[in-house]
Order: C-alpha cells, then sequence, then structure tokens
C-alpha cells in the first residue's frame, strides 16, 4: 500500500505539464474564456498538435500509434490536462470507435482508418441510439440489407452527437431480424457524405447544438465497412461500452471545477462577507470536496487493479455515477453562487449581435451549464441502468 | 380552519385557467419568447379588460375585484401551469403591494393604472454586489431643492424592458447596508437619465440592467416614508414570494403531470418505464414535493398579514420547502423523460429552466434558511 506517485511518475507529470504550457494553443484559450460553442477547427486545433507529438491516444498499443504509457501515466495525463484547462478530444474516434477497429478490424480497416482517426483527419460520430432504443440500445430498429457487395441501410439515429460535422460514423444496425434481440446486431461504419444520409439538428436545454438526429434512407454501405462478423456486432457494441465508461469519472475536470467554485466564492458576497465564507455554502463545498475524494481514490484503485491486468469490470458504472452526481453538483453551486447574474441568457441574442456578458464573467452561463449537464445522468447508459449493472453483475441480485 | 375557496376565487381560477388554455398553449408561448417584444401586451389587455383579473387583489373603491393575496395565489399558480410570460407578479403583486401598503401621492391613480392594463412595473431592487440582503444599496437618492436625484445601477430588473414604471430602492440616508435610510421610489420608465440594457433570461423571459444618472424625482414618488421603507420592501418581498410560490406550484403540478403521462408511453424493455419501481418511486417522491409546498404557499399566504415576524418566518419557510422541491421536482422529470426532457422541443424543459430561477429568486434555500433560523432561534442560539 503505497499512496506515492514513483520519481518516474513525478518526471513524466513534469513533462507533460511543460508540454502544455509550452504548446497550448492561446486562440483556443480566448474561445474558451468566452465560453461560447466551439466549432470543429476549435476541437481539431489541440488535437492535432497532440497527434504530431504522438499523445492525442493515450490508451491506444504502440502499434498503432500510442504511445505506451501506463495507466498510471495516462491518469497523471489527464490531471495535468484538466489542471491546464485543455479542450478536451472527442471520444468519438479516440476512446470508442479506435479501439474497436484496432481490435475487431481487419488489417485493410486499420489501415484505411486508424491513421486518419488518429490525425484527426476523420472525425466519428455515434449512431447508436434511436427514438425506440435509448436504455434498451439492442432493440434497435435500422436496418441493413445485403444487395451484393452492399448494405442497403434504412432507419433512424438519434442524440448523435457533433455529426454535423462528421465525416464518418459507427452505426449498429440489424442486419438479421429473425435472430435474437442481440444476435442479429451489425457494426458499419458509414462515410456521412453517402447519399440518403441526413443530419438535423437537435437543440438542446442551454441552446446548444451539440446533437443530431441522424437519417438513412437507402444508404449503400460497402460491405467492407462492416467491423466484424455479420451478426456479431453487439460484440462490438459491447466492448465499446466498457471503454467509454473507462475515464468518465472525469475526476481531474471536477477538481478544477470546484476550484472554479471556490474562485467565485471569494468575489460574490453577501453583507459584505465572501461566500467562500459563508458556513452553508463552505460546507457544501467541502462535502463535495470529500465526496470527489472518495471517487478519486475508487478510481485510482481501480487503475491500480488495471495496471495489474484486470480489464475494466462493472465497477466503472461506479465512476459513472458518482461522476456524474458530481459534475451536476458542480454546476448547481456555480450556479447558486451566481446569485442574480445566473439568470440572463446572452446567447444568440440580441439579434445585433452585441452578445457582450452581463455581471461577472464567472457566472457567464452557469445556468446553461447545470441544464447542460443534467444530461450526464441520462447519456452512455442512464444512472438508473448503471445501477441495474451493478445490482445485477456485482451483486448478483 | 378553512382551506375552501369562495365562489368568486373558484370563478377567478376558471377564468385564469381557460385564458392559459385558449390563448397561451404551448405554440403560443414559444413564439412570444422568441418575438422581439418577448411578450404580448395586447394580451395583457385582455386580462384587463376581458378577464379583468389585473384587479383581483384591489379593493372594490380603488376600482378592483376585492379580493387579496389568495386571489393572487389562485392567478399565479394557474398562469404557473402554463408559464406564462407577461408581468402579473411585478405589476400586480409587487406594484400593486407596494402601492396599497405604501400609499402615497400617485398610489390610487397608479393602482388604477395598472387594474386598467395601462401601467406595467418592474421592481429594480438587486444591485450587483447585493446578493439577496435588501438594504445592501449603494443607489442614491440625494435631497434636491424640493425633491431627490437619483443615482446608480440596477441588477437583472426581470420585465423592466416591458415596464413603463420602475419601484427602485434607494439609500436616502445612512451606510450601504444600514436598515435605516431606504427609501422606495416609483421611477417612469422614460425619465430623462434612465438607461436599459435588455437581455432575454434563460427562462423566457426579459430583464435589463438599468442605469440611472442623475434622475431628478419629486417627493410623490416617494412610496411609504422617507428613510424608514425597508419593513415595507420586507413586507411586499414576502408577498412575492408567497406568489412565486404559487406560480411554482402550477410549474411543478404541471412539469409532473407531464412526466407520469410519458413514462405511461414510453417504452423500453417491452414495457412502459412507469412499471419501474426505481421510477414510481421518484415520481411518489416528486408528488410529495409539490404537495408539500401547496402547503406552504397556503400557510405563507395566509400569514401575509400577521406581525412581521410571523409573516417573514412563514415566508422563508416556504421558500426553503418550494426551493428544494423546485430543484427536486425539475431535476426529476428531465431524468425520467431521459434525452426527450434534455430537448428545447419538448416543453418539459422550459418548465425545468423556470423552476430553477424561481430556486433563486427573491433569496436562495439558504438565504432563508438562515433568516428563518435568526427569526426561530435567534435568541436560543
Amino acid at each position: 500500500m503505497n499512496l506515492e506517485f514513483s520519481a518516474e511518475d513525478n518526471a513524466f507529470r513534469t513533462e507533460v505539464r511543460t508540454f502544455i504550457e509550452q504548446n497550448y494553443p492561446e486562440s483556443l484559450r480566448a474561445v474558451q474564456d468566452e465560453g461560447e460553442e466551439m466549432g470543429k477547427e476549435d476541437f481539431l486545433a489541440w488535437h492535432r498538435i497532440l497527434a504530431n507529438k504522438g499523445w492525442v491516444a493515450p490508451a491506444w498499443p504502440t502499434e498503432y500509434g500510442g504511445p505506451g504509457w501506463t495507466s498510471v501515466q495516462r491518469y497523471i495525463w489527464s490531471e495535468e490536462c484538466a489542471r491546464a484547462d485543455t479542450v478536451p478530444i472527442l471520444p468519438f474516434g479516440i476512446n470508442m470507435v479506435g479501439p474497436v477497429i484496432y481490435t475487431f478490424g481487419t488489417p485493410e480497416q486499420k489501415a484505411k482508418f486508424l491513421p486518419k482517426t488518429l490525425s484527426g483527419d476523420i472525425w466519428w460520430c455515434q449512431g447508436y441510439s434511436e427514438p425506440g432504443a435509448g436504455s434498451d440500445l439492442a432493440n434497435l430498429k435500422t436496418k441493413a440489407e445485403r444487395d451484393g457487395d452492399f448494405y442497403v441501410v434504412n432507419g433512424q439515429k438519434t442524440w448523435t452527437t457533433m455529426a454535423q460535422h462528421a465525416d464518418w460514423g459507427f452505426f449498429l444496425v440489424r442486419t438479421d431480424p429473425t435472430a435474437k434481440i442481440q444476435e442479429g446486431i451489425s457494426f458499419l461504419l458509414i462515410d456521412m457524405k453517402s447519399p440518403g444520409v441526413t443530419v438535423r439538428p437537435i437543440i438542446t436545454l442551454g441552446g446548444e447544438h451539440e446533437v443530431n438526429e441522424v437519417w438513412l434512407e437507402n444508404v449503400r454501405v460497402p460491405v467492407e465497412n462492416r467491423i466484424f462478423q455479420e451478426n456479431k456486432g453487439w460484440t462490438c457494441a459491447k466492448f465499446l461500452l466498457a471503454h467509454e465508461r473507462t475515464g468518465i469519472a472525469g475526476v481531474a475536470r471536477s477538481k478544477r471545477g470546484i476550484d472554479r467554485i471556490k474562485s467565485m466564492a471569494r468575489t460574490e458576497s453577501e453583507d459584505g462577507t465572501p461566500l467562500i465564507r459563508d458556513s452553508f455554502f463552505k460546507r457544501k463545498i467541502a462535502e463535495l470536496e470529500i465526496d470527489l475524494t472518495s471517487l478519486e481514490y475508487t478510481e485510482l484503485r481501480t487503475l491500480a487493479s488495471e495496471s495489474a491486468g484486470k480489464g475494466p469490470g462493472p465497477e466503472s458504472s461506479l465512476l459513472k455515477i458518482k461522476g456524474t452526481e458530481i459534475q451536476q453538483r458542480i454546476t448547481e453551486l456555480a450556479l447558486e453562487a451566481a446569485g442574480h447574474y445566473g439568470m440572463p441568457f446572452f446567447r444568440g441574442f440580441p439579434e445585433d449581435g452585441a452578445n457582450l456578458p452581463i455581471g461577472p464573467d464567472a457566472a457567464h452561463r452557469t445556468a446553461p451549464t447545470y441544464f447542460n449537464m443534467r444530461k450526464t445522468s441520462i447519456y452512455g447508459g442512464s444512472n438508473e441502468i448503471q445501477r441495474n449493472i451493478i445490482s445485477k453483475m456485482v451483486l448478483g441480485l | 380552519m378553512d382551506f375552501n375557496f369562495t365562489d368568486e376565487q373558484n370563478m377567478l381560477r376558471d377564468t385564469v385557467a381557460k385564458f392559459v388554455q385558449n390563448q397561451y398553449d404551448w405554440d403560443s408561448r414559444r413564439a412570444i419568447v422568441k418575438s422581439a417584444a418577448g411578450w404580448r401586451p395586447d394580451l395583457w389587455k385582455v386580462m384587463a379588460e376581458e378577464l379583468g383579473i389585473l384587479g383581483a387583489p384591489f379593493s372594490e373603491d380603488l376600482g378592483g375585484l376585492g379580493g387579496g393575496a389568495v386571489d393572487n395565489m389562485i392567478v399565479m399558480e394557474e398562469f404557473g401551469k402554463g408559464l406564462v410570460i407577461e408581468p402579473y407578479l411585478g405589476t400586480v403583486v409587487i406594484a400593486g403591494g407596494f402601492l396599497k401598503h405604501g400609499g402615497g401621492d400617485q398610489s390610487a391613480d397608479l393602482i388604477g393604472s395598472i387594474i386598467g392594463g395601462e401601467a406595467t412595473f418592474a421592481f429594480a431592487y438587486a444591485e450587483p454586489q447585493g446578493r439577496y440582503n435588501l438594504a445592501d444599496l449603494t443607489t442614491t437618492a440625494k435631497k434636491d431643492g424640493a425633491g431627490f436625484v437619483l443615482n446608480g445601477r440596477k441588477a437583472v430588473v426581470v420585465g423592466a424592458p416591458w415596464a413603463s414604471h420602475l419601484i427602485v430602492t434607494a439609500r436616502t440616508s445612512g451606510g450601504q447596508r444600514d436598515a435605516k435610510g431606504v427609501t422606495v421610489f416609483v421611477v417612469p420608465a422614460d425619465a430623462a437619465g434612465v438607461t436599459r440594457r435588455d437581455y432575454p433570461t434563460v427562462d423566457g423571459l426579459r430583464a435589463s440592467e438599468v442605469q440611472f444618472d442623475n434622475v431628478k424625482l419629486g417627493t410623490d414618488a416617494i412610496i411609504g416614508t422617507l428613510d424608514n421603507g425597508l419593513p415595507l420592501i420586507e413586507r411586499v418581498t414576502d408577498e412575492a414570494i408567497a406568489a412565486l410560490g404559487a406560480e411554482a406550484v402550477g410549474a411543478m403540478r404541471t412539469a409532473h403531470a407531464m412526466t407520469i403521462d410519458y413514462a405511461r408511453q414510453r417504452k423500453q424493455f417491452g414495457v412502459p418505464i412507469s412499471s419501474f419501481q426505481v421510477l414510481q418511486h421518484r415520481m411518489v417522491d416528486m408528488f410529495m414535493h409539490v404537495e408539500q409546498s401547496v402547503s406552504m404557499t397556503y400557510m405563507a399566504t395566509l400569514k401575509l398579514d400577521e406581525s412581521d415576524d410571523e409573516r417573514k418566518k412563514a415566508a422563508s419557510a416556504a421558500k426553503v420547502q418550494i426551493g428544494k422541491a423546485c430543484k427536486f421536482v425539475g431535476q426529476s422529470a428531465i431524468q425520467i423523460h431521459g434525452g426527450m426532457g434534455m430537448t428545447d422541443e419538448l416543453a418539459v424543459g422550459h418548465y425545468f429552466k423556470r423552476c430553477t430561477m424561481i430556486e433563486g429568486l427573491f433569496g436562495s434555500v439558504d438565504h432563508h434558511l438562515r433568516r428563518y433560523e435568526t427569526l426561530s432561534l435567534g435568541e436560543a442560539a
């Protein structure tokens, strides 16, 4: 038992911290400070810098372009990224489809997709959920019928994050309607520029355009774009979901979120007393910090067992539940700290475009962010579903 | 002990409920929020002239319907169900309260124009530094010949872009946070020296940052008494809290009903999600929160005319319950709706947003817990 990082790990921390300090683009800092929605190029700027350095995909095996870091190093990396408040690397290529392709793909598929996924030349989106298949994902209805060397795909996907920018999507489609529900599904890569693909925006509570509906009408997909065997797509889907949940705890980002609340609480005051000295508010921050510390050490224990060769198990559902609850709580406290200035909504208004902030910068967008973060207990398997997983897989109930 | 409404009050509820149903359906509200004006002056006229509800809480000799706080509660609850945007709270409840209790040279005339729908009001009390302390004022009104000259800035003045008049709290003597030395003024919104920066709020209303630069006021602009305005401000704010509680009850009831409907229709794993016990219990907890909020809204409303301490305790207790309920009911409504709850298209998210803003209006849960503690336990502690 030992809570210290090794000397090598500390040296690694210094190395990555220095790299971020010296290479993080100032232009991105400005966009982030404005608190506005980021465009495609904003997301890709940091991605490309890391791709050049060979650090964009920390978990990938070295043969496919990963840096060969240990799980502790990856943890340090995520801490340092959060500390520097870097733009997150979008998960769809690097964390989701990339590992599916290098695990289940053919050599041709690996060669075609992995380098461009790493470099950022392919922007991926995830075609999983459907209007009737959310928590019950296996109930998906989008069908793919064989026509020679092609599949003809018809159906509708929803909640497709950032599909408006996507070059390619990975889709779960039903290839055998007669098989048992999880056995007739295949995993297809679809070029989003294919005829018959339509992307329609869904605007969410904070006014954001993050998610979309994707309609597929007689989309012809070459059979060579199927990953793994026909009707065995659920294996890829389950593999991907397990990967999606690692890192979902978001401990390092939440630490930064708590720091932000503390700094708001130093400037916001009532009766001339800063909120940070208010016994009620102080206690809420302390409770949140303790909650986060519990999560941090739970995650570290998970990491330690991963280093010992055990993959992420159903325990990762715990990380998802607690991680998202803490992220949501942070946005609650930020909104509370903002006081009256949580109310103004300045995005896209007035029409003349003079969207100057009203009130202190830190209060800016606290309410839309709070609204937006409600999604975290819904997506990636709702927190109710995560509890079912623990109940069934861990407790055996 | 009587929790029944009078025949007149039941009629008032029916009238307002029908108005919301017929003229304030969801598409209409969306259109109002998106419009340049952000409200419907023509519907305000309908409320004044056809429904006659803008006179609900005013005495008959002033031209009103002879009701009081209970009537405000009824209107606000029904408005909450439709997320009505028009400024009943700022105009009838708050300005009406100041003018009724505070009197002043202009009050009879102004109440007349509220009832007639000609005047709308916004309450300019908050300041950037003051948070929820009603006496923390850097806005000053200094003696100037026979009148006053007003200078300062007010934050997040809800309804100011639509207002013909502002109710402004200002310091006429004493230090920045002294209880003494606070005075309430009524200021025409178009007076020389008043400038606004208007913006939409996250819950679909409009508000402004309002700047006063050497605005000249006569002594007839005073509502209540010079330098002793704080007790009046506290009283009217407590009335606003009771009314806001009623609005929250209306909004929460609707969000809860929508959630139950959705859970019954939405199928996953071959069954309606309403059959899952974990969601059933959550919907039961929502129900309990709503019922407790109804009770506290009644209690606070019925205690508005009691002693200052009783009234304050009741209002703060109600605001604590309502603040907690708004959070729980709002968040649960979204969670049970799943991804659909996150969309701008579905109404439920907008109920969540309004409930969230009500949590903070006129003081957060913490603020009112502290006020309650001081009143209830102050001497023992």
